[in-house]
């Protein structure tokens, strides 16, 4: 196969994925929008799920559903969630066969980055939806990966070209994966705890009707909220450190306050912020949501403001 | 009556103890993470001295109001300024604040044993209760033995009719918890300490020419208070032949794809020497400091003849990019010349002209060649004693006599018969920076127990385990076995399972 035509397969992949993705976002829609389609009574059995405030245990909540609706939200769902595996494996076939063309990694540039950020964000939920179900949080998660995907495409495209010296290192591999995961990460983090804000909040005005209601308690998406984040940190920190190990041995220095530098550190002070207000009394619950979905506005503040808009050592956008 | 709350004690003591404990605690703790954070921000949006020098005099020039208000309040070196040092220290002594007493506590607690069982086991999350055959002695041995083997703390108490065992695991948290915040600590005393003894040199060097690690021959040189010049390592370096290699097939065309310093190293005066390659990526080590390549340029020779015919200026001229495509600027000033001679040089490696941007390069690589210059005639002013940049020429007494396009092997006679410039072959050069700092490797260390804490206070749970044991009306015994979690939300199921097969005498 020649560079010509390897270089239309990935793009086709890429654009094929963002079709299936665009399907799958409309069947996680029909979900959201759709009640009951939990399956309550099958959850509730392993954990005791509080409704809150709102008085209803799971039980009402369940009586109040139609099996009709019920059936066709989770169908919807299911289809949601299929859809998404698709668009998974052609986003890493478009992005592997993009690497491929261009004989590495395929980081290079702001547009391949975003790609590989696509297959993060859809990764870490999907293999994340193996352990539980999360079809309620398709909706955020597809929408991200296709925002990601769609400005991937029309802003941020660019040609394969080879690595700039700078980039030549093993450190690429692991720095910008690592990174490249907290990405994903971070913006499920702040989905679930977006949908908590709200749900908490029907629930505080006793008033889980209607979407919210299909969402799991706001204690349950607290908590998967920190344990997304607790895993995410680690990796994060990781990263950091990763990334200081290889700017002293490229540019002779492991920390020169470079932006892309320092907002990396804002984005982990605000995430041991994030851990420590879960824990300190008066912080945890509504605060420490607003500073997870601050965390993530760091992270994205570093990835595009500064790629795009700063003079960094870390400009290498290609756009 | 109750006792009238008596007032917190007045005068110096009580209030720095009122201090102390509003520091240690968590929310001061938080809210000083968060200004940290918000105080991190100006030094990524407003040009830094440490960074760029140039472009923070600009900034300060072209905003004359703002300009030296922040520049006066720190805001163009703000990770040393002294309102940003503030703000980690007081967190960091917070941190200790937290951290000395709970080390205290922590490991008073690795010392004792866990407490016996509460009274109504039935209470905790995780309960269950069942009738062995087995005596109850023999059930809360078998317990024993075998949660100790698998690394529980454990202990046991009450009588052969009715006993319990008690255990405890996830130890671990706790000591990583402590680990990564003394790890942060130990991570700002190595940074310091790399400040304080280490140095950074920057030096530009020409192909075929070299340099010795002493302080006179560095363009630019930092270092901390505790370093003595006179003590570099003696190491020279001589620069044989820069290769670099640029794109030009793809859209990304001029981007390089190559920057290799071939150097001869002589690691002290009079031993045998070696050769080396440099590479971005690839520093080479000499002793304890590092040599990075991190630039590149041209050095085109400028041979100037004053109107006698007499060369007054001979010289692989240091030219410096100022775009991606190697468009530079340089100097020449020739002040044996009567009158003093001085150029402005634009350096094109592939040269191009238009409209807009007047003459530019389009390609780093020496595809065209050609040198504007601007000829200047009056005093160079280096007579007045002032040290110049030899990047600058000083103008002010000076007029300009000429302006011409010439390419490599070309002679400009400049105007009225005051001499002549000739453009002989060009060099490159290439920009190394030599940096030493000793507290990397403890930085290193500092971070990595960092984040071994990190994982094992996130990852680590603690719980405990109580199995009591009751001789039954039928000589049967009842075994109750509960378990709870130091933090909520742990599923404790495999916990007992392990204590319901060790009570068993099963292994699982």
């Amino acid at each position: 196969m020649n560079s010509a035509t390897l270089a239309e397969w990935s793009n086709a992949a890429v654009y094929a994925s963002m079709v299936t993705l665009t399907f799958s976002l409309i069947a996680f829609a029909i979900n959201f929008s759709a009640r009951g389609q939990r399956g309550v009574a099958r959850q509730s059995a392993a954990v005791s799920v509080s409704v809150g405030g709102a008085g209803a245990t799971a039980a009402d909540e369940e009586r109040r559903t139609s099996p009709a609706e019920d059936l066709r939200g989770r169908r919807a769902g299911n289809i949601g969630l299929a859809l998404a595996w698709l668009a998974f494996g052609l986003l890493l076939m478009g992005t592997t066969l993009r690497g491929i063309w261009a004989g590495r990694v395929p980081w290079g540039n702001m547009y391949e980055y975003s790609l590989s950020s696509g297959v993060a964000i859809l990764g870490v939920y999907l293999v994340w939806s193996l352990r539980r179900d999360l079809r309620w949080l398709g909706l955020p998660i597809v929408g991200a990966t296709l925002l990601t995907l769609g400005l991937a495409v029309t802003v941020l495209y660019t040609e394969a070209a080879q690595l700039v010296p700078a980039l030549k290192s093993w450190w690429l591999v692991i720095h910008v994966s690592a990174a490249a995961i907290c990405g994903g990460a971070f913006t499920f983090a702040a989905s679930t705890a977006g949908l908590y804000l709200w749900r908490d909040r029907a629930e505080r005005k006793d008033r889980v009707r209607g979407a919210v209601a299909n969402l799991p308690a706001a204690a349950k998406l607290d908590l998967l909220t920190y344990r997304v984040l607790a895993f995410a940190f680690p990796l994060w920190t990781f990263a950091v450190i990763a990334g200081a190990i290889w700017a002293e041995n490229a540019w002779g220095r492991y920390w020169g306050w470079d932006p892309k530098e320092t907002w990396a550190f804002i984005t982990w002070v605000i995430y041991a912020g994030y851990l420590h207000a879960r824990s300190t009394a008066g912080w945890r619950g509504r605060r420490a949501a607003y500073i997870a979905i601050l965390g993530w506005a760091a992270f994205l503040i570093n990835y595009f403001g500064v790629n795009l808009f700063v003079n960094s050592l870390h400009s290498y956008a290609g756009v | 009556m109750a006792p009238a709350p008596t007032p917190p004690p007045l005068g110096a003591g009580g209030f720095l103890r009122w201090m102390w404990r509003q520091l240690t605690s968590m929310r001061i703790a938080l809210i000083l993470l968060f200004c940290l954070a918000v105080a991190a921000i100006p030094g990524s949006v407003l040009p830094q001295r440490g960074v760029d020098p140039v472009l923070v005099n600009a900034w300060i020039s072209d905003a004359p109001t703002w300009g030296p208000i922040l520049d006066r309040l720190g805001f163009f070196d703000v990770y040393a300024a002294p309102w940003f040092a503030a703000i980690y220290l007081l967190l960091f002594i917070s941190v200790i604040g937290c951290v000395l007493p709970r080390t205290m506590h922590h490991i008073r607690a690795l010392r004792t044993n866990p407490p016996p069982a509460p009274r109504r086991l039935t209470r905790m999350k995780e309960y269950r209760q069942f009738q062995l055959a087995t005596s109850a002695d023999e059930v809360l041995g078998n317990v024993e033995a075998r949660l100790r083997s698998r690394r529980w703390r454990v202990s046991r108490g009450g009588d052969p009719q009715q006993g319990w065992v008690a255990a405890e695991k996830g130890y671990a948290r706790e000591t990583g918890n402590l680990v990564f915040h003394a790890a942060l600590i130990a991570l700002l005393i190595a940074v310091s300490y790399g400040s304080l003894f280490g140095w950074r040199g920057n030096v530009i060097v020409r192909e075929g020419g070299g340099f010795s690690n002493t302080l006179t021959q560095y363009d630019a040189w930092g270092a901390g208070r505790m370093v003595s010049p006179d003590a570099l390592d003696p190491f020279s370096i001589t620069l044989t032949d820069f290769q670099v290699e640029f794109d030009r097939d793809s859209t990304q065309r001029g981007s390089p794809l190559l920057f290799e310093a071939d150097v001869t190293v002589a690691p002290e005066p009079g031993e045998p020497t070696f050769t080396d390659a440099i590479r971005v990526n690839e520093p080479l080590s000499l002793g304890g400091a590092k040599v990075f390549l991190v630039g590149h340029g041209y050095a085109p020779q400028m041979i100037i003849r004053d109107a006698d015919g007499r060369v007054v200026y001979d010289d692989n001229t240091i030219v410096l990019p100022q775009d991606g495509n190697q468009t530079s600027t340089g100097v020449m000033k020739a002040p044996d010349a009567l009158p003093q001679l001085g150029f402005q040089a634009l350096f094109l490696p592939t040269a191009a002209v238009d409209g807009v941007r007047g003459p530019h390069s389009t390609f780093p690589d020496t595809d065209d060649p050609a040198m504007f210059i601007s000829a200047w005639i009056g005093d160079l002013g280096l007579d007045d004693g002032v040290p110049q940049s030899v990047y600058r020429l000083e103008t002010d007494a000076m007029t300009q006599i000429g302006l011409r396009a010439i390419r490599p092997g070309e002679v400009w006679q400049l105007p009225d018969g005051v001499g002549s410039v000739e453009f002989g072959e060009i060099q490159r050069w290439a920009s190394f920076q030599i940096a030493h700092d000793p507290g990397k490797e403890p930085a290193l260390i500092a971070a990595g127990a960092a984040l071994v804490g990190l994982m094992l206070s996130l990852f680590v749970k603690r719980r405990r385990v109580w199995i009591r044991a009751t001789t039954g009306a039928n000589g049967d015994t009842v075994v109750e076995v509960a378990a709870l979690a130091r933090h909520d939300e742990t599923d404790l199921t495999d916990d007992v399972d392990a204590a319901v097969a060790a009570a068993e005498g099963r292994d699982r």
